[in-house]
């Protein structure tokens, strides 16, 4: 699914990964940790082609990222939903056009994806929410709701940057079981937090691997947790 | 590309938030390039007419003026009719009367002039048919037949009028030019600002999966729209500020003459259209250059 092989990436004469070796499989949960400044976002951007590897290679969906066009990386980035800590949401628009603004970016007609829109928005629960704007939201309504915009095209990846970092216990839970419920579904996770508690309450839940970042090297952590 | 310009996308056009003085900036840049090109465009207009006008009128006129002692004034002037007369390539020749010589001499030496005390030159009006005279051989002939008359084909202060005018229209024509790359220059400034402005959406959009061409869209469709309304406004301004100049006037024909003519009237119409295309193309440069350097 996304593949790195001997992956370093390099910023202003700083080596912020090293040879870094990844491999997702169709439907594994993975979690990134590592002290802030590690290089977690780093990687995350890199598997979703916002930056390309200074040395190595990395393949998305069997291609590497290389060898795509500016268009077959938009059309690879619409299989990849992406949870950022800040949402990125577009303000002036409201909740259920940010969520289906995907689909408006891939020419998909809105009206006629409406039912799968509504249900969505119930999944997650901010049906009730729909035509507030971002600013009007809450911390968790805010990443639940990018969440949704993150699963609206049915993705085979989905990747979070510390989705947690903003919100309280209960919603981060909440978050999780959503996430975790779209693991059991087949789709393949990659969450990048510093939450040990929200990982082993994953663990409790699904076969989660952990990765950690350590001085730009990945290694597998697990028997500290 | 222009169908669905045109068509439009509401959802598209909804995803670049409404921006406040790029707006503002490219409409009135645009309005004043038409108002100016409009200017511009009825002095290439003019000028050019004024060009031809001249260079065919007197292209098809030559006079003779006879300076002989009074005595032999008469004899000459009807040697030179004469000459004129078997002459292939004249249809008419004509003596200006004592009366019309004094009506040219008029604006100099006032109403008053004693045209008979005084060693004036006498005048033939030749009017030239087709393919004109051999000049040479008609000089020749004159020079044979009465020895004062000398042939002027206007050449000597035509050439100098004519190249004038030409000069003119073709500096008219640099200045609808310039009008149209200082348009294209402006709105990319104006592109480039609401691109830098919109960095957030432009990345946004990006990673939901859309491409570069969806993102220009958005842009060049507003920009495009903008600049034609801008354009339409100020050409229907310049075309009522022509329509008020004073009409045109023997006395002034150049200044007063620099209105439209005829069908003229509707190459102005041409300056909205012609706005949006230079602001499409600017903009969808500027759009794919700042969308190349992002990853």
């Amino acid at each position: 699914m996304i593949e790195l092989e001997s992956v370093a990436y390099s910023y202003g004469g700083g080596d912020i990964l090293s040879d870094v070796n990844l491999r997702l499989a169709p439907g594994s949960f993975h979690f990134l940790t590592g002290p802030s400044g590690s290089g977690k976002t780093t990687l995350l951007r890199l598997c979703y082609m916002e930056l390309l590897p200074s040395v190595g290679t990395v393949r998305i969906l069997d291609t590497d990222v290389r060898d795509m066009s500016r268009d077959q990386v938009a059309a690879t980035r619409r299989r990849i939903g992406i949870v950022h800590q800040d949402c990125k949401f577009l303000d002036h628009l409201d909740l259920q056009e940010n969520i289906a603004l995907p689909l408006s970016v891939a020419g998909r007609d809105i009206e006629g994806e409406r039912d799968n829109l509504e249900e969505l928005m119930s999944w997650v629960g901010l049906t009730g929410q729909k035509h507030n704007r971002p600013p009007q939201l809450s911390g968790g309504e805010r990443q639940r709701a990018a969440l949704a915009r993150a699963v609206i095209m049915s993705p085979d990846v989905i990747i979070a940057d510390e989705p947690t970092g903003n919100i309280d216990w209960e919603m981060a839970l909440r978050l999780l079981k959503l996430l975790v419920e779209l693991n059991r579904m087949g789709k393949t996770i990659l969450i990048a937090t510093h939450d040990m508690n929200l990982i082993r309450n994953a663990k409790s839940q699904t076969a989660a691997r952990v990765l950690r970042l350590h001085n730009g090297r990945l290694q597998l952590a697990g028997a500290d947790l | 590309m222009l169908r669905t310009l045109l068509a439009g996308d509401r959802k598209a056009d909804r995803v670049v938030p409404p921006s406040g003085y790029t707006a503002r900036l490219t409409t009135f840049t645009a309005g004043a390039m038409a108002f100016l090109a409009v200017f511009a465009l009825a002095l290439s207009l003019a000028t050019g007419r004024l060009a031809d006008r001249w260079s065919d009128e007197l292209a098809r006129t030559a006079t003779v003026r006879i300076s002989a002692p009074q005595g032999q004034m008469e004899a000459q002037a009807q040697a030179v009719m004469r000459v004129l007369d078997t002459t292939p390539g004249i249809s008419a020749a004509r003596m200006l009367s004592d009366e019309e010589q004094r009506r040219l001499l008029e604006p100099w030496f006032g109403p008053d002039l004693p045209l008979d005390t005084l060693p004036i030159p006498r005048l033939i009006e030749v009017i030239e048919d087709g393919n004109g005279p051999d000049i040479d051989g008609l000089r020749l002939r004159l020079a044979a037949e009465a020895p004062g008359a000398v042939f002027d084909d206007h050449t000597r202060w035509r050439r100098p009028l004519v190249d004038a005018a030409t000069r003119l229209r073709l500096l008219a024509a640099v200045s609808v030019a310039l009008i149209a790359l200082s348009t294209a220059a402006m709105i990319t400034l104006a592109a480039n600002a609401a691109l830098s402005a919109n960095a957030t959406v432009i990345t946004v959009l990006r990673l939901v999966g859309a491409r570069d061409s969806y993102i220009a869209r958005a842009f060049v469709r507003r920009f495009t729209l903008r600049a034609f309304a801008g354009a339409a406004i100020g050409t229907g301004a310049a075309l009522v500020g022509v329509m008020l100049l004073p009409s045109a006037a023997a006395e002034g024909a150049f200044l007063t003459g620099l209105g439209f003519r005829g069908w003229h009237w509707l190459l102005p119409l041409l300056i909205p259209p012609l706005s949006a295309i230079v602001a499409f193309w600017s903009t969808r440069a500027a759009a794919f250059r700042v969308l190349k350097g992002l990853t």
